[in-house]
């Protein structure tokens, strides 16, 4: 016997509650892609307590697919975030358009 | 309470401290090494939750492929630590919001749960070979959508790589 499925879908609620209000705080691309990373890490845990919780492996297969979405966005995400700062030279997205930067 | 319990709440506390620690850090390797412990405990919990295989590719995958590398291009920007968070008020006013709504909606789905979802849940254990046969047997159509979206990914990052060397020039040219 272990944990119930709620605490489960309670735990990867407050790990995608962190990713969201990182996306949302920071002014960096790369701190915006690892809040992305956490938000999908919390989709994933999700979906590994509901495969357990059903008791189908569909849930894990899911899992599986969330992995390569992640590795892919990341790469392209990171590959556009260097792009950017190499024609910038700053990876704040409010500076990125203009020459209005307040920083 | 038994240890798989005991387990699971050790390990919940470690992978929420750690997230919380990365996401308000300064120093961006700060940021990546505390994801990293993140991510060793996710791989930790889905060991417990049955998921032999997928703790294997987590630890792989997440914390030595994907963090490695922000690792990487973390130190090849330089970019100084800085205090990046919004400066604007609203905006501040905007994460609490959100946070605010998205407990309020967390605290009512499991507060509207069944009784199914409130007992606790069997330990159960899936052998890798079986999920792999599963993964080949059934799901064998969402094998080959990953591949071809890893596939796509590759042409976009390289085509990314190839056009930036030719911008560059021209900026060059035109400084």
């Amino acid at each position: 016997m272990t944990v119930p499925y709620t605490h489960v879908v309670f735990l990867s609620g407050m790990l995608f509650l962190l990713g969201m209000l990182c996306l949302i705080i920071r002014r960096n691309l790369i701190m915006m892609l690892l809040g992305l990373e956490v938000m999908l890490n919390a989709a994933a845990i999700a979906f590994v307590g509901a495969s357990l919780h059903i008791g189908q492996l569909t849930g894990q297969a899911m899992t599986l697919f969330i992995l390569a979405v992640a590795a892919t966005e990341v790469a392209v995400g990171l590959a556009l975030a260097v792009c950017i700062y190499r024609r910038t030279g700053t990876v704040d997205p409010a500076c990125i358009e203009g020459d209005q930067c307040s920083l | 309470m038994n240890l798989h319990a005991v387990l699971f709440y050790l390990v919940s506390a470690l992978i929420i401290g750690a997230t919380a620690m990365a996401v308000t850090r300064r120093h961006m390797v700060h940021a990546v090494l505390f994801l990293v412990i993140s991510f060793f405990g996710s791989a930790l919990l889905f060991y417990l939750l049955g998921a032999p295989l997928l703790a294997a590719l987590e630890v792989i995958v997440y914390a030595g492929a994907i963090m490695v590398l922000f690792l990487f291009v973390v130190m090849m920007m330089r970019i100084e630590p800085s205090d990046d968070f919004q400066e604007p008020i609203r905006k501040r006013l905007a994460a609490g919001g959100v946070g605010f709504l998205f407990l309020m909606l967390c605290a009512l789905i499991v507060s509207r749960a069944g009784d199914a979802a409130r007992m606790p849940m069997q330990a159960r254990m899936v052998e890798p070979a079986a999920f792999g046969y599963f993964l080949f047997d059934s799901m064998w159509t969402a094998d080959e959508i990953a591949s071809l979206l890893l596939l796509v990914a590759l042409v976009g990052v390289l085509h990314l790589g190839i056009g930036r060397g030719r911008r560059r020039t021209a900026g060059e040219e035109d400084g």
